[in-house]
């Protein structure tokens, strides 16, 4: 997109994108608990649900624009702040990347939007849940549309901040207010690498006289900074990783995905839409998007590829030993965005994204159907107290068989080509190892089992719950059945767009994005060369491809025997391995250990801290203010001793003086006339005297 | 016998017996007395120099007759005012004894 410049035009309606939801948001922020008390809960889930797709449709409409004007759709709305000689623009930018997630973000968006005004019916918090429904959506256009990495890191708050709301929805409940703000602060360790890696960015580039951050212009000065470190670091490596940091945050990868598991607690439509099909994802995003970078930092690379094998396979194997149907997903989710990562650090960044597409489907489908599931077990989540729901809720047993069919990788389904194509990319790719293809393929292989544990505890066998909860056992209406089965059909055929010319497809997905990624110019020769490596060898594609299907049916045949064969062997097995069961089960005891590590030492830092502002610094003030104390005291006697006796003194002498004086006021008018006479009598002879003399 | 002396000092004693009379007496009306005393020896000593002091041409001025009569008028006067007050006074605290009079003391 950068190096064919003069192919992005100017298209306004992109700010109508963001500016829908936005607007519902605002409305139904301001005015709704008025609209829900006097009105009641439509209209407030029908101006929500016409922002989202409303938002859906201009997408649609700017996705063509797109397609017919072959380069990218940019809208420069107004400039954000000026600083020096650095300008950021609020400005959108819709290439095929951008295009990919949008349509993800709105179209899965919209659906949960209907399924929510099901879900949450009787709520209390409607507006309020679709208030920040809304801002989500927003918050997550705002993230993928904007043009350079300040905007995208303003959107990426956002949806931290939409998460946290929306995780503690039910805020009353101690320990689910707890979860968001658990997911809060995580994401706020994760947030400090990203500032670290924007402001080195920002550094690097205004040293090389290019004073802007937009994608495009550092993609297009990238070279620039090659050469140059930070800290003794290669600079692009190290940006490369503090960005990691961030998006290992945000996307819950290895060391800060616990909040994740956690943040189930929010209503399900919300895990579906931001704790598994958008927000986590974003990190993958982000990292697509600054694949020019990171294509010229194998470093950051590799680290990325790691950690992403890491948690797959990490993760996956907690979600065996899960028995909360939304933690198993969680944990999938989790292991999902592992393989993302996996396909990203290994440079295939549009299969990367392609994963991204299809697990927003499939996931999402998964999430809604647990919700459905829960909803119709009257809140119960034990997937141990489940059984047998495939009759009584065919439909939604029906959608939620089809997504797993899609995660497990079974051909045909969605998330095979996906899935297929990071784990070839995995081994054969640019920057691909076999180590990360086995790690990947024996994450497949958990996957599956794990997966179909679920179904198959949950939905056949014999019902195991209390007779009054299956007394109740009802399909859920058809405002939450109708996006479970859109979402059904888009988990199935979601990856037929991207069907790989191995398997007769045509790959278009990889090619309407290539585009992006190989652009050919500075850095097409890494891809390029990635591409070479592709072609080299179908018969080794097919081999593996094979290999991991069957890995994938190995998993699922297990969890047939274990689960539905022969549901008496887990317990033994159990049993054989306690201590492995324990710990697995305890999720590796990592949030113990956090707690007694990282944990401990903030609040041993924080309490060490609050003795310092005890003792110095309260001490300081104290100090202080008894010295003025003092200075007081005797300011105060010296006024009152010496400025107010002088006063006084006056006007006590002045008193006596009077009481002297008021003696010879008698009151005998007599003395009077006498001491008249008398002063006659003085005068008369001092006259005399002096003129006798005279 | 008929000299100025003479008539000098007969106001003399005339004034002595005014002073003592309101140094001495209790009663406010016989203080009055005194005071009339007073205004008459000083009346008496105007019309003594008007008789026996001549002026610059040799004619006896009637300055000290003026004089005279204006005390004339001015004791009747101030006879009339004071015997009111002191009719004022006794109503007020029914007594007219100036040594129980004590209400300019300070």
């Amino acid at each position: 997109m950068h190096e064919t410049a003069g192919a992005i035009r100017e298209f306004g309606l992109l700010k109508a994108i963001l500016l829908l939801p936005l607007a519902g948001a605002i409305w139904n922020g301001f005015f709704g608990k008025w609209v829900q008390r006097r009105f009641g809960e439509k209209p407030i889930s029908i101006v929500a649900t016409a922002a989202a797709a409303g938002s859906f449709l201009v997408s649609l409409v700017s996705v063509l624009a797109l397609r017919s004007a072959d380069g990218a759709l940019a809208d420069r709305i107004y400039t954000w702040f000026s600083a020096g000689d650095l300008s950021v623009p609020v400005a959108l930018l819709l290439d095929p990347l951008s295009s990919v997630m949008i349509l993800v973000v709105t179209g899965v968006g919209s659906l949960i939007h209907v399924y929510s005004i099901g879900y949450m019916h009787g709520d209390g918090g409607y507006y309020r849940y679709f208030a920040f429904l809304n801002l989500f959506l927003f918050s997550m256009l705002t993230l993928v549309l904007g043009d350079n990495i300040l905007l995208l890191f303003v959107g990426w708050e956002g949806v931290g901040l939409c998460s946290y709301l929306l995780i503690g929805f039910w805020f009353t409940d101690r320990e689910k207010a707890a979860a968001g703000m658990k997911a809060f602060l995580t994401n706020r360790i994760g947030d400090l690498g990203f500032i670290v890696g924007v402001f080195a960015l920002w550094w690097l580039f205004a040293g090389k006289g290019v004073h802007s951050l937009a994608f495009a212009d550092m993609a297009r000065s990238i070279r620039l900074i090659e050469g140059e470190t930070v800290l003794g670091a290669p600079a692009l490596a190290f940006i490369g990783i503090a960005l990691f940091v961030g998006a290992a945050g945000k996307s819950a990868q290895i060391p800060l995905y616990v909040w994740l598991p956690d943040a189930m607690a929010g209503p399900t439509p919300v895990s579906a839409l931001i704790h598994a099909a958008t927000m986590v994802t974003a990190g993958v995003y982000m990292i697509a998007r600054m694949h020019f970078l990171y294509t010229l930092a194998p470093a950051a690379l590799a680290v990325v590829a790691i950690v992403g094998a890491a948690t797959a396979l990490f993760a996956a194997t907690i979600g065996i030993a899960q028995t909360d149907i939304k933690k198993v997903l969680a944990y999938s989710t989790v292991s999902q965005l592992g393989y993302m990562m996996i396909g990203v650090g290994v440079g295939a960044y549009a299969a990367g994204i392609f994963h991204l597409m299809t697990h927003a489907f499939f996931k999402a489908c998964l999430f809604l159907s647990a919700g459905s599931v829960i909803h119709a077990m009257g809140g119960e989540q034990d997937i141990r107290k489940m059984g047998g729901l495939r009759k009584k809720m065919p439909l939604t047993f029906l959608s939620m068989f089809l997504a797993t069919l899609a995660i497990a990788g079974i051909p045909g389904f969605s998330g095979f080509f996906s899935k297929d194509e990071i784990l070839w990319n995995a081994w054969a790719g640019p920057h691909g190892h076999p180590l990360l293809w086995a790690a990947g393929a024996l994450g497949a292989g958990i996957t599956a089992f794990y997966m179909f544990r679920l179904v198959f505890l949950a939905f056949f066998g014999e019902c195991r719950a209390s007779e009054e909860t299956k007394h109740h056992l009802h399909e859920s209406p058809r405002v939450v059945t109708t996006p479970l089965l859109a979402l059904a059909a888009l988990s199935v055929a979601g990856g037929w767009v991207g069907i790989p010319e191995a398997l007769g497809g045509k790959s278009r997905f990889h090619h309407f994005l290539a585009g992006v990624f190989s652009p050919g110019g500075a850095h097409g020769e890494a891809i390029a060369h990635g591409e070479q490596a592709v072609h080299a060898s179908r018969s080794l594609e097919y081999l593996l491809m094979a290999a991991s299907v069957l890995i994938a049916l190995g998993g699922i045949a297990l969890a047939h025997r274990l689960y539905l064969a022969r549901p008496d062997l887990p317990g033994r097995i159990v049993s054989r391995a306690r201590l492995l069961h324990r710990i697995v089960e305890n999720k590796y005891y990592v949030d113990e250990i956090y707690r007694a590590t990282v944990i401990r030492f903030v609040l041993v830092l924080s309490r060490a801290l609050r003795v310092f502002d005890d003792f110095v610094v309260d001490g300081v003030v104290n100090l202080s203010g008894w010295v003025v104390r003092i200075v007081a005291l005797v300011s105060g006697w010296f006024d009152n001793t010496f400025v107010d006796g002088l006063v006084n003194a006056v006007s006590n002498g002045t008193i006596a003086l009077g009481a002297r004086a008021r003696r010879l006021q008698t009151g005998a008018v007599q003395s009077y006339v006498i001491a008249v006479f008398a002063g006659i009598l003085l005068l008369v002879l001092l006259y005399m005297g002096l003129s006798g003399r005279a | 016998m008929n000299r100025l002396e003479t008539y000098l000092f007969i106001s003399s004693v005339l004034a002595a017996l005014g002073f003592v009379t309101i140094a001495s007496r209790r009663n406010a009306v016989a203080i009055l007395m005194g005071i009339e005393l007073l205004l008459n020896a000083a009346a008496l000593n105007f019309v003594a120099f008007g008789r026996f002091v001549k002026n610059a041409a040799g004619t006896h001025p009637l300055d000290g007759q003026i004089f005279a009569i204006f005390i004339l008028v001015l004791a009747a006067a101030e006879a009339a005012i004071l015997l009111a007050v002191i009719i004022a006074i006794y109503r007020q605290s029914e007594s007219i004894d100036v040594e129980r009079l004590r209400g300019l003391k300070g």
